[in-house]
């Protein structure tokens, strides 16, 4: 019912609203500015937010998503070296880039490891960090400084970890392997064979991801008033039933928010890969955002048109996960 | 420094009329008035171990044209070629004089990026250099740059643990297996170090079973025929028997440590990393411990890939003619003969291989031979992304995930996808 008389009220409104002004060639302009005498002043307020995001986020993305229909590529784009100018001689192509990209098994294979690691990254530094967070929510002796000892990592540039890792890794040389050794274990190959080499991206990325977890893990807990634990511990809850019933729901903001936003960012967590294994052995531990650079700028002439379609594709499949994941949570009655 | 006074008064004697009468050729008849000026951007992509020296002879470039300011910025290896497409595509930032691989010449002339260097100050002496390190710097008919070193790979081995062993240097990749059976039997020690990370180290396996990446004469891609597969067979062979260790990272550095240290006996390099073994505990005072002789063969011939360094010039350079001098200069017999005697690179000039200082470089004599039989490799725009797909498949074929012909064969379907012309 209120669905079917929405947009009759609209309706009604506008056509009061035309009749009230006079004769006017067409509603839009009238309203437009309307909105301008009245709101001008926030309009100019907004408009330079407007303007740079549009030059460094709506520009590029305009034009990626043109490209992407193109076969433009480093031999046929418009530049000027020196005194020549090349013109651009590239054309459009339609979907064909498309049509190539979801042909190609690399897509597939790539896209199936690259749910793995996300899912994989998310899971464990949440479930460890969860633990950390509960842990250091109590008051226990020199509770600051693991607290600052576990937010570390996170202050270390991801590249000065990653590279640290993979000192750690090496087989012959790595302490990891030479840990090993002392206690009669044979070495691991951690980056030279693929399952390992998955195992070991996945732990350092996990190990960079546990501290910001905890960070607003904590923060979720001391939001929740301790009021209810008391309340509920009158009740006679045991202390699981404490956490199943009173820590989780109440961290549920704070989780659903942090899970989504690490989500997207460990599906285009392109140092911790890049740097670590350059996606190796062979294309084992390639994500898309890797393979995607790797096609785009290691073949020459450096192939604009494709990676801007792989670029695309990514866009649309975090957006899709992002669209799907808050409508999930707007079935569970949170407003986000 | 280490070769006595006689040597380097010599060299400075030569070098002073090798300036002499490059200084007289360059001021013939193409500036028109005078002397020139400005600044010469240059990057160099030499190792930890050689940049020290390219600085100092870059540097004294400044000595020979007091104007012009020489401003030297070393870029590692690995970063070099996409930092000079994303400068010189995006016309700011990139260097006047850039040291570019043989395998980029090409690719950097055919999407504009270098200036063709005929009629200009930087060819010198054309006739002078070696036939093969010439063939590197020409594109479509076009010189676009000018040779400066020239290298190849060998087999750099320890002597006195194959001493030990009771082995003589192995001649073929069979020899090197058994070999290893003996030098671990003996010591415990590993006999080859083999690079899985770097596709160039594929090519002494391809070429050695008698095959190549592509035929470009007859426009064939030839890497996925039986000897690609052959070659694939070998590496992992030596591998799966322990005759060898590999990585599938850092192979640079973990070879030439494991070989330095004595942790491997043998292994595939080229004169770049002769300063670097050097300075390991297994030669630092026993120099004469380095063995080197020619790539291992395979089952049909013995041969390895020609590589080296050329000087081109950027399209877009503001001081072009600075900069051709400065090509002239640093692809000098001069300077070349400087490099060869502190850094043992070999020189790309015939004239160069007279002088007394390189003649009796150890490293040269042994190089030298090595360089003239080593198999040019395709002077094509798309030759440096032909390591890519060979770099994905070698290290899976290493570690199992595919077989040796299904790699030769991805690489194969690989570039046919990057060489549209190609069948």
């Amino acid at each position: 019912m209120a669905v079917e008389s929405g947009p009759r009220a609209v309706e009604a409104a506008d056509v009061t609203g035309v009749r009230g002004r006079g004769p006017r060639p067409g509603k839009n302009p009238g309203r437009l500015r309307r909105s301008l005498s009245t709101h001008w002043y926030a309009w100019a307020m907004v408009a330079p937010v407007v303007i740079v995001i549009g030059v460094i986020v709506g520009y590029p993305l305009a034009r990626g998503v043109f490209l992407s229909t193109t076969n433009a590529n480093e031999a046929n784009v418009e530049r000027t070296i020196g005194v020549n100018h090349i013109p651009a001689t590239y054309e459009s192509v339609g979907l064909d880039n498309y049509k190539a990209i979801l042909d190609d098994g690399v897509f597939w294979d790539r896209l199936t490891w690259t749910v793995i690691w996300t899912v994989s990254c998310v899971a464990l530094s949440f479930a460890i960090g969860l633990v950390l967070a509960n842990m250091l929510n109590r008051k226990l002796k020199g509770r600051s400084f693991y607290r600052m000892a576990l937010i570390l990592p996170w202050a270390v540039p991801a590249f000065v970890s990653v590279f640290t890792w993979r000192l750690l890794f090496n087989e012959k040389n790595g302490v990891l392997n030479k840990v090993l050794e002392g206690g009669g274990i044979d070495a691991i190959p951690w980056l030279n064979d693929p399952t390992w080499a998955k195992i070991s991206v996945i732990a350092v990325n996990v190990w960079l991801g546990v501290p910001f977890m905890l960070v607003a893990m904590l923060g979720g807990l001391q939001s929740i008033p301790g009021e209810l634990y008391e309340a509920a511990e009158m009740d006679g809850a045991s202390p699981w039933q404490r956490f199943r019933h009173v820590t989780l729901p109440g961290l549920r903001p704070v989780a659903t928010t942090v899970v989504l936003i690490s989500s997207i960012w460990t599906f285009n967590m392109f140092p911790v890969i890049f740097l670590l294994t350059r996606g190796g052995p062979g294309d084992a531990t390639e994500i898309l955002v890797t393979y995607a650079y790797r096609l785009s700028f290691v073949v020459s002439p450096r192939d604009f048109a494709g990676s801007a379609a792989w670029g695309v594709l990514i866009l649309l499949l975090l957006s899709l996960f992002a669209v799907v994941y808050r409508r999930a949570l707007r079935k569970q009655g949170e407003v986000w | 420094m280490r070769r006595g006074i006689t040597a380097t008064a010599l060299v400075a004697a030569l070098a002073m009329t090798a300036a002499a009468c490059g200084g007289d050729d360059g001021d013939g008849g193409k500036k028109s008035g005078g002397k020139l000026s400005g600044t010469v951007t240059f990057w160099d992509t030499s190792n930890d171990a050689e940049k020290g020296t390219y600085e100092k002879l870059a540097k004294g470039f400044e000595d020979l044209h007091p104007g012009v300011k020489v401003k030297y910025v070393n870029v590692p290896f690995g970063e070099a070629n996409a930092k000079f497409k994303n400068a010189a595509g995006g016309n700011s930032g990139a260097p006047d004089v850039m040291r570019t691989e043989v395998a980029w010449v090409a690719d950097f002339a055919n999407l504009g990026y270098l200036a063709p260097l005929e009629g200009t100050a930087a060819l010198d002496k054309q006739d002078d250099f070696l036939p093969q390190a010439a063939a590197s710097t020409k594109f479509k008919g076009k010189t676009y740059a000018a040779p400066q070193t020239i290298d190849t790979l060998a087999l750099f081995y320890n002597k006195k643990m194959l001493k030990e062993a009771g082995v003589e240097a192995p001649k073929t990749f069979e020899d090197v297996k058994s070999a290893a059976k003996k030098i671990k039997s003996k010591s415990g020690k590993t006999g080859l170090y083999l690079r899985g990370d770097d596709p160039y180290f594929y090519l002494p396996y391809l070429y050695g079973e008698g095959g190549d990446l592509l035929d470009t004469k007859k426009k064939e891609i030839t890497v996925d025929d039986a000897e690609g597969a052959k070659a694939f067979e070998v590496m992992k062979d030596l591998v799966d028997s322990k005759a060898a260790v590999t990585d599938a990272s850092d192979g640079y550095n973990n070879q030439l440590n494991a070989f330095k240290n004595g942790d491997v006996a043998m292994a595939l390099d080229g004169p770049w990393s002769i300063e670097g073994a050097l300075q390991g505990k297994q030669f630092k005072n026993d120099k004469g411990n380095l063995g080197v002789a020619p790539v291992p063969g395979g089952s049909a011939r013995q041969a390895s890939p020609q590589g080296g360094w050329n000087l081109a010039a950027y399209a877009g350079s503001k001081n072009l003619d600075a900069s051709y001098e400065f090509i002239k200069y640093m692809s000098s017999a001069k300077v070349q003969q400087q490099t060869t005697e502190k850094l043992s690179l070999l020189p790309t000039r015939t004239s160069v291989y007279d002088v007394a200082s390189v003649k009796k470089n150890q490293m040269v004599q042994f190089f030298k031979p090595a360089v003239d039989k080593s198999v040019q490799r395709p002077w094509i725009p798309e030759a440096n992304s032909l390591f890519e797909p060979i770099r994905l498949e070698m290290q899976k074929v290493l570690s199992g995930k595919t077989s040796p012909e299904g790699g030769a064969e991805s690489i194969g379907k690989a570039y046919g996808k990057l060489l549209k012309d190609y069948k």
